[in-house]
């Protein structure tokens, strides 16, 4: 029988699973609902471990609007580490949730959120320990929807086989939008069968069904057309927009975990979306435009969610947090307001320039500064052309001077390699932008006792960027460079001791970009590796790069095509791209015209203070930028002061900003992710 | 150039409140690094006035009296709160009790007794050990502790096979258990800190042993009890022991723990907070 708890017969197992408390839920503002009176319920997964699953904004976001309908239920599943996976197999118990420990599989939906594309497997051991066929194709009519979100479902074709649904964008009226559709259906007698209801879902535009679409392919392996298979269903799947972020002011309760994650914060969302341009960044090109919200939401958003926590960090999360149009105005706002309390701010995402020193210094009034994070991103400047990240040298040395000046003792430097276009000579010279670093550290400081840590990631080409076309660099060649500059390094013996190297071999970018850029014949792929023991490719002492190259010799090689032709070949501008019949506003015209621009090192300005260079995205979703400043204040809150016994620990939720009821229209849909790879990115540890 | 944080120093502490809490159901399962946490959150919630340590990162000033270990079950748990204000420490026990999670329950809470200052020093950091002596007028908490009373359910196993091999337990004088610690594998005796062990029967396939153990370094636990029931009587049930702390306090002479908390309630003349179990 679905929606009993099955906690009775987990519990004796969790002795002997290492870390337990990530499976027992009961966090702080977790919900659990009855189940025979919810029309429709939904369990939401992360498909990566409880510690890097829990603090996702995006999941907090859904349970909370999902749980927020008087007749909805909403749950939450993360994957199961392989002790418990194997304990759970020996003793017949299914995946489960972790709030009130029911079957995932007597849900209606499932919804999983992919940040990042090495979560796929870890799907497949969810469905298989549910007891849900892998592919969507066997899936009987009791089985739940599988719906796919976040930002790597942008490309959700290698993953086609096993998803019956996916939800582009913006999440929060997308999961309104199919909550309705299925609670009429449900409440109609379920007519026509998943099938109907997924057709249904496709005609008012909430979801892509991959199912609906055949995909063809030429002998030299190339695709040949995307075609859908029936004539009700939109051509051209779209994005969700959220618009209006005020509106929305969630996670307003913020989930409090018992077990120790990686983001021990609240967050507060203060933009959504990123116009910078830089082009190798999916995020900034998937979630455009930008919608700010105000000063006076933030504000209210910290208060509420601190009281609703305990929580004595806040991060203000975006893709660019510096560039809020009234982050100044924040920044000190809230640091007056917090100065007695003993919470601590920290802006996650961080831009080069004197600028965001000042904000950081803000946040850091009677704090640590241990360190800040700077983004260069590429080693040289004719590199940093390519990429439109316009930061020059001198930009670099004069904001970490300014950083030592006031205090901060140590700078992490975040680049790139195996960028397009890129030599040997672009990743040396981020020796000399070190060299140059450590010397302004010196001189700012006055003493010689500077740390810097260059931290190294190896560039991967995703979709619906300007980079989708581009021969990804081979992991031998990534190896090379990144041995050549720590021998540069080292050789140098002004800064050798001073420079800390961090960096990953090449070879798991390789596999991302496989599945980043891949088709529904890389679908056989992540099958193969999962039947081989593939779980929790993100995580280093699990991944294995052998085990991916050999099923991806056994898959591939037969179709005439191999992981290197996904990855390693340069595509032509009228080569049909897997995700080319999926819409993220961007025109394709654009998105060819600024690889060719890239080539040509011409740099192209933010759209937020430059005219539009029609990147295609507002007039296609009929949106716009939702900036200010607008004139708002922080409103002042009374009594934050290091506690004073004065309200009741229940003055929390009540003190939540005005929620208004979602608006009704469907006209601008919407789904979400929201900017979590942004603190992964760039970290300014206050 | 080095900076320090502006301003004035923290304010003093005023009062210490010690409570008594409970981790039970599946919050057995919170290690003691995941009750400070909750603990930390828990007081913020409440807004309960703590002290703070100096420095860049102030940490609010708690002491910790030992810990269960991750897994167990407890009804007698105890910290001590150091406050900037003077607060009811029923009002602190109502306040946190509401703000922490269902199955951190705080039972009882005293004003700690005159000149009492539990408090290590070590400002709260999670898995700091036992609060420091510190002693006052009526002793620091730490001082009022060195043995625990568990209750250990055995599902699956028979009392007559358990009453055997804690006979024959009692019969040795030592008894070698090897566990891994952080600091590797460490082998050291639980024999020697068991002061009782009393064996019943909940029901045909579930034992109980009732067992009285000194804190010791290492300390002994539930599972190393059951480790050396096992060397001694080859016992292993097959189903994972539950255990819980009932008691914690000093060894009295006939067997029974003394409720540190009872000299702050003397002190304070008035009994403040509720029983339980």
């Amino acid at each position: 029988m679905s929606g009993q708890s099955l906690f009775a017969r987990l519990e004796p197992l969790l002795p002997r699973v290492r870390r337990p408390v990530q499976y027992v839920g009961g966090e702080g503002n977790s919900i659990v609902k009855p189940w025979e009176t919810a029309a429709v319920r939904w369990c939401l997964m992360y498909p990566d471990a409880y510690e890097v699953g829990l603090p996702n904004q995006g999941l907090q976001i859904l349970y909370e609007i999902l749980n927020e309908q008087p007749d909805v239920l909403a749950e939450r599943t993360y994957s199961v580490w392989p002790d418990l996976e194997a304990l759970l197999r020996e003793h017949d118990l299914p995946q489960f949730t972790v709030d009130a420990h029911r079957a995932v599989g007597g849900f209606d939906l499932l919804g999983v959120s992919f940040s990042t594309e090495l979560g796929y497997t870890n799907l497949l051991t969810a469905l298989d320990l549910a007891g849900i066929p892998l592919h969507t194709a066997e899936r009987r009519e009791h089985d739940p929807v599988i719906v796919a979100g976040g930002h790597a479902a942008f490309n959700p074709e290698p993953i086609a086989r096993f998803v019956d649904a996916v939800v582009l964008g913006d999440g929060e009226q997308a999961v309104l939008g199919i909550t309705d559709v299925v609670r009429a259906w449900k409440a109609a007698g379920s007519p026509g069968g998943r099938t109907e209801l997924l057709a249904r879902l496709s005609r008012r535009r909430l979801v892509y069904v991959p199912a609906f679409f055949d995909v063809t392919y030429r002998p030299d392996g190339r695709i040949e057309a995307v075609r859908p298979n029936r004539d009700d269903i939109p051509a051209r799947p779209s994005k969700h927009t959220l618009s209006d972020l005020d509106s929305w002011p969630y996670p307003k309760a913020p989930l409090v975990p018992l077990a120790e994650t990686v983001h021990e914060r609240m967050s507060v969302e203060i933009f959504r979306g990123c116009t910078r341009g830089c082009r190798f960044c999916q995020a900034g090109m998937i979630t455009r435009p930008v919608r700010e919200r105000n000063i006076e939401t933030v504000g209210a958003m910290v208060d509420a969610g601190l009281r609703a926590t305990g929580f004595n960090e806040v991060g203000l999360l975006s893709l660019s947090s510096a560039d809020h149009s009234e982050i100044g105005r924040i920044a000190t706002g809230l640091a007056d307001r917090y100065a007695e309390s003993k919470v601590s701010l920290s802006l996650p995402s961080t831009r080069v320039d004197a600028f965001n020193v000042t904000l950081a210094n803000e946040f850091s009034r009677n704090g640590r500064r241990s360190g800040l994070t700077f983004a260069p991103e590429g080693g040289s400047e004719r590199l940093r052309k390519v990429i439109n990240k316009m930061v020059s040298a001198e930009d670099l040395v004069r904001t970490v001077s300014t950083a030592y000046e006031h205090g901060w003792r140590q700078v992490k430097l975040y680049f790139m390699c195996g960028l397009p276009t890129e030599t040997d000579e672009d990743v040396l010279e981020i020796a000399d932008l070190v060299r140059a670093v450590i010397r302004a550290g010196r001189a700012a400081s006055g003493h010689r006792d500077i740390r810097a840590t260059v931290s190294i990631g190896g560039f991967v080409p995703k979709a619906h960027t300007p980079f989708q076309w581009v021969g990804q660099a081979s992991h031998e060649v990534t190896d090379a460079r990144l041995k050549l500059l720590r021998d540069r390094v080292r050789a140098d013996r002004e800064i050798a001791k001073a420079v800390g190297f961090r960096y990953h071999d090449g070879r798991p970018g390789i596999i991302e970009g496989l599945l980043a850029r891949g088709d529904r014949r890389v679908g056989a792929v992540i099958e193969r590796v999962w039947r081989e023991g593939g779980r929790f490719d993100g995580w280093n002492e699990h991944f294995s790069f052998d085990r991916w190259a050999s099923a991806g010799a056994a898959e591939l090689e037969p179709l005439g095509v191999s992981v290197d032709w996904y990855t390693t070949r340069e595509r032509e501008e009228r080569e049909i791209l897997p995700w080319d019949h999926l819409d993220a506003g961007l025109d394709r015209d654009w998105l060819w015209a600024d690889w060719q621009e890239a080539l040509r090192g011409t740099e192209l300005d933010d759209c937020r203070w430059t005219p539009c260079y029609d990147c295609g995205v507002c007039p296609t979703m009929g949106t716009d930028t939702q900036i200010g400043p607008t004139g708002r204040t922080l409103l002042p809150i009374a009594g934050v002061s290091a506690g004073g016994m004065a309200g009741g620990p229940d003055a929390s939720a009540a003190d939540a900003p005005p929620a208004d009821a979602p608006p009704a229209e469907a006209a601008s849909p919407a789904m979400a992710a929201t900017g979590d790879e942004a603190v992964v990115r760039s970290a300014a540890s206050a | 150039m080095p900076r320090r944080p502006e301003g004035p120093p923290p304010p003093p502490v005023v009062a210490r409140v010690r409570l008594r809490f409970a981790k039970r159901g599946r919050l057995r399962f919170l290690s003691h690094r995941d009750v400070a946490r909750t603990f930390e959150r828990g007081l913020r919630r409440a807004e309960v006035p703590m002290a703070y340590s100096a420095g860049f990162s102030p940490h609010p000033r708690i002491s910790w009296v030992g810990a269960a270990p991750t897994g167990a079950a407890s009804e007698a748990e105890y910290v001590e709160l150091a406050l900037a204000v003077v607060v009811e420490p029923d009002r602190v026990r109502a306040a946190l009790d509401a703000a922490l999670p269902p199955g951190l329950d705080v039972l009882d809470a005293v004003q700690a007794g005159g000149g009492a200052s539990g408090a290590s020093g070590s400002g709260g950091a999670a898995g700091s050990g036992a609060a420091g002596s510190g002693a006052g007028g009526s002793g620091s908490l730490a001082d009022r502790i060195d043995a625990s009373r568990w209750r250990i359910r055995l599902p699956t196993l028979g009392e007559p096979a358990l009453s055997a091999a804690v006979a024959e337990l009692l019969r040795r004088d030592e008894v070698q258990v090897e566990r891994a610690t952080k600091d590797g594998r460490r082998r050291f005796d639980a024999r020697g800190a068991v002061v009782l062990a009393v064996c019943r029967a909940e029901n045909d396939t579930c034992a109980i042993l009732e067992l009285v153990a000194r804190h010791t370094t290492p300390a002994v636990r539930p599972d190393d009890v059951l480790t050396a029931l096992y060397v001694v009587a080859g016992l292993r049930p097959s189903a994972p022991p539950e255990p819980t702390r009932l008691e914690q306090g000093r060894l009295l002479d006939d067997g029974t723990l003394a409720d540190p908390l009872a000299p702050d309630r003397n002190d304070a003349g008035r009994l403040v907070g509720r029983s339980s179990v």
